[in-house]
C-alpha cells in the first residue's frame, strides 16, 4: 500500500466517521429538531401570515394585505394598551432593579443569618403566580386591606383607592412586581460576591468613601447582572399578563388601565377572535421587544465590564 | 491557654464604628424582611378569621378566636382534589418530558462533535427571544385542527420535544463532564446510547433536579396555557380554579384566602426542601458558566 493510498483510506475513514457522528448526533438532537419545526418554525410563520388575512377561525383566512397593521394605528385601545405596557416597564423595571441590588447589598456585608435573611426576601416569588395575585387583591382592598391600614397607621388618613382606582391600580401592580424581586437578588447577590475583596481594600486604603467605592469597584463588576435584569425585566414588562387578568378577570379594568399589550393581545384573539389582527399585534410586539433589546445591548456595550480575562 | 487566645484573636471585638455599622445592617435587613413577610402573614391570617373580623375596620391583625371555617367551605365550592390531580398530571408529563427530551438533545450539543450543532444550539437560544404571542394563535389553530382543544396534550406534549433553557442548563453542566469518563466507556464497548444512559445521565443529577424543580414550578404555575386549552371544568388545574373562584366568590376573602394558602404551601414546603437546588438554579441562571 502506497503512502497516498494509505492516507485516502484515513481520510475516508475519518470522513465515514464525521458522517456517523452526524447522524447520531442528529438521532439525540431529534426532539429540539421536530420540536423547532413543529411548534416554533410553523407556527412564525403561520402567525406572519395570519398577520395579513382576515382570520375569524371558523372561516379559512382570507388575505388583507396590511390591514391589520393600518387598523392597528386607528385603534384607541392599541396605543392605551402600549402607554400602560410603557409605564409598568418604565417604573417596575428600575425600581425592581434598584431593590433587588440594594437588598442584595444589605446581604453581601458579611452579615450573619444570610440564608434566613434572604429566604425571606426570595420566598414571595416562589408563591404561584395566580395565588400571589389574588392575595394582593385582598392585601390591596382599599377598606379593608393591610396596606391601607399600614398606612393609616403612619397617618394617611384615605389610602388609594388601588384596584378601584385608575390612577392607582398601574402602581398597584407595580408595587406587586416589586414584592417578586427575589428572582433578580439572587443574580446580583451571586455577582456581588464574586468581586474581589482585594479591590474593596486597596480602594478603601486609597481613602475612597463608600459611595466611590460603590461606584467605582461594585457597579463594574455587577454591570453584567444589571444588564441582564434590565433585558429580562423588560422582555417580561411586555409580556406581562398573568396578574394583570387575573386580578381584573381578565377585562383590564378599571377604564383600561391595566389593559396591558399582551392582555389586550390575549383578548383580541381569545375573545373577539380576531386572530389575524392578533397576530398582527404579536409580530409588532417582537418587533418592539427586539428593538428595546438591541437598543439596550448596543447602549450598554461600553458600560458593561465582563470580567479580566474576558 | 493557647486555645483560648486563638479564640480571642479570631473574635476580636468589632470596633465602635464596626458594631454601630452591623447593627444598622441587621435592623434594615430585618426591616425589610418584615415587610416582605407581611403579605404572607396576611394570606395565613385571614385565612382563619371570621367573617365578622375579615370585613373589621381597621383590619384585624391577631384574629382571636381562630376558625377553620373558610378551609371547609372554600374548599367544598371547588373540586379541589381533582385540580390537584389534573395539576399534578400534567406537571408530571411535562418533567418527565422536558428531562427525557432535554437531556438527549443537551447530550448531542455537548458531547457529540458532529457538523451543524452550532447553528441547531444558536437557533434555540434564538428562540428564547421568541415571545410566546407570536406562536400563540398558530399553535392553538393547529392544536385545535388535531382535536387536542380540552385536553392535557397541548400542555404536555411540546415538553418532550425539548425546550431552549433546560438544553442550555444540562448542556453547561454535560461540557463539565470530563472527556476521559466518556473516552475510557467508549473503548470498553460503549455505544453512544450507552454513555447517554450509563455514564452522563447517572452524573447529572444536580442539573437534572434543577430542571425538574423549574420544570414541576412552571406547570404548577401556569395560567395563560390552561387558560388557553382548558374549556371542561373537570379539566381545570388549580390555578385555573384559584382564578375563577376569585371571580364568583370574591367577595368571600376568607374562603378564598383559605384556597390560596392551600395551593401555596405546598410549594413552600417543596422551596425549603430544595432550597440549595433552588437559589443555585436561580443564580445559574444569569450570565455565569
Amino acid at each position: 500500500m502506497s503512502a497516498r493510498e494509505l492516507q485516502l483510506s484515513v481520510g475516508s475513514g475519518a470522513a465515514r466517521r464525521a458522517r456517523e457522528r452526524v447522524w447520531t448526533g442528529l438521532a439525540f438532537a431529534a426532539p429540539a429538531i421536530v420540536g423547532l419545526l413543529w411548534f416554533t418554525a410553523f407556527p412564525v410563520i403561520s402567525s406572519l401570515y395570519y398577520s395579513f388575512c382576515n382570520y375569524r377561525v371558523l372561516k379559512p383566512p382570507v388575505f388583507i394585505g396590511g390591514g391589520n397593521y393600518r387598523r392597528l394605528f386607528e385603534d384607541p385601545l392599541f396605543f392605551t394598551s402600549l402607554w400602560n405596557t410603557a409605564y409598568y416597564a418604565a417604573f417596575a423595571v428600575p425600581l425592581g432593579i434598584v431593590l433587588a441590588l440594594a437588598l442584595a447589598m444589605l446581604l453581601n456585608t458579611g452579615v450573619r443569618g444570610l440564608a434566613i435573611y434572604r429566604t425571606c426576601f426570595y420566598v414571595p416569588s416562589v408563591v404561584p403566580i395566580v395565588a400571589s395575585a389574588v392575595l394582593w387583591i385582598w392585601l390591596l382592598s382599599p377598606q379593608e386591606g393591610a396596606v391601607n391600614d399600614l398606612l393609616r397607621m403612619v397617618g394617611v388618613k384615605e389610602g388609594p383607592g388601588w384596584f378601584q382606582s385608575p390612577e392607582w391600580s398601574k402602581p398597584a401592580i407595580i408595587l406587586w412586581s416589586l414584592w417578586n424581586v427575589g428572582g433578580g437578588m439572587v443574580i446580583f447577590l451571586a455577582g456581588l460576591q464574586d468581586v474581589p475583596k482585594e479591590l474593596h481594600e486597596a480602594a478603601a486604603l486609597d481613602g475612597a468613601r463608600p459611595l466611590a467605592q460603590f461606584r467605582n469597584v461594585t457597579l463594574p463588576f455587577i454591570s453584567p447582572q444589571i444588564l441582564f435584569n434590565l433585558v429580562m425585566g423588560l422582555i417580561g414588562a411586555f409580556q406581562f399578563f398573568t396578574p394583570a387578568y387575573v386580578m381584573t378577570n381578565g377585562s383590564g379594568g378599571p377604564v383600561d388601565s391595566t389593559t396591558f399589550y399582551s392582555l389586550y393581545l390575549f383578548n383580541v384573539a381569545f375573545s373577539d377572535f380576531k386572530m389575524g389582527y392578533a397576530c398582527a399585534m404579536a409580530w409588532v410586539l417582537l418587533l418592539v421587544v427586539l428593538s428595546a433589546t438591541t437598543l439596550v445591548l448596543r447602549s450598554s456595550a461600553r458600560l458593561v465590564y465582563y470580567g479580566g480575562d474576558a | 491557654m493557647a486555645a483560648s487566645s486563638r479564640v480571642a484573636l479570631r473574635r476580636r471585638p468589632p470596633s465602635p464604628a464596626r458594631l454601630v455599622a452591623l447593627t444598622l445592617n441587621h435592623a434594615a435587613l430585618i426591616a425589610m424582611s418584615i415587610i416582605f413577610l407581611i403579605p404572607l402573614y396576611w394570606l395565613i391570617s385571614s385565612s382563619v378569621k371570621t367573617d365578622a373580623q375579615i370585613h373589621a375596620w381597621p383590619p384585624v391583625w391577631f384574629p382571636s378566636p381562630m376558625t377553620m371555617e373558610n378551609y371547609q367551605k372554600g374548599l367544598s365550592f371547588i373540586p379541589f382534589p381533582r385540580m390537584l390531580g389534573n395539576t399534578l398530571t400534567i406537571a408530571l408529563f411535562s418533567v418527565l418530558g422536558t428531562v427525557c427530551s432535554c437531556s438527549m438533545v443537551a447530550y448531542s450539543l455537548s458531547m457529540i462533535p458532529w457538523k451543524g450543532r452550532d447553528v441547531l444550539f444558536y437557533t434555540l437560544l434564538g428562540t428564547m427571544m421568541l415571545p410566546g404571542q407570536v406562536t400563540m394563535v398558530p399553535l392553538f389553530v393547529l392544536f385545535a385542527r388535531m382535536g387536542w382543544v380540552d385536553s392535557f396534550a397541548p400542555l404536555t406534549v411540546p415538553h418532550f420535544f425539548g425546550g431552549a433553557f433546560a438544553i442550555f442548563l444540562m448542556r453547561q453542566f454535560f461540557l463539565g463532564i470530563p472527556k476521559d469518563l466518556s473516552e475510557a466507556a467508549r473503548i470498553d464497548g460503549c455505544g453512544p446510547w450507552g454513555i447517554y444512559a450509563r455514564i452522563v445521565m447517572p452524573l447529572s443529577k444536580p442539573v437534572l433536579a434543577t430542571v425538574a424543580l423549574f420544570g414541576f414550578l412552571g406547570a404548577w404555575n401556569d395560567y395563560m396555557g390552561p387558560l388557553i386549552y382548558l374549556a371542561n371544568p373537570e379539566r381545570f388545574t388549580l390555578s385555573l380554579g384559584l382564578a375563577m373562584f376569585n371571580s364568583q366568590y370574591g367577595s368571600f376573602p376568607g374562603q378564598l384566602m383559605a384556597v390560596t394558602t392551600v395551593m401555596t404551601v405546598p410549594i413552600l414546603v417543596l422551596f425549603f426542601l430544595t432550597q440549595r437546588t433552588f437559589i443555585q438554579g436561580m443564580s445559574r441562571s444569569g450570565i455565569k458558566g
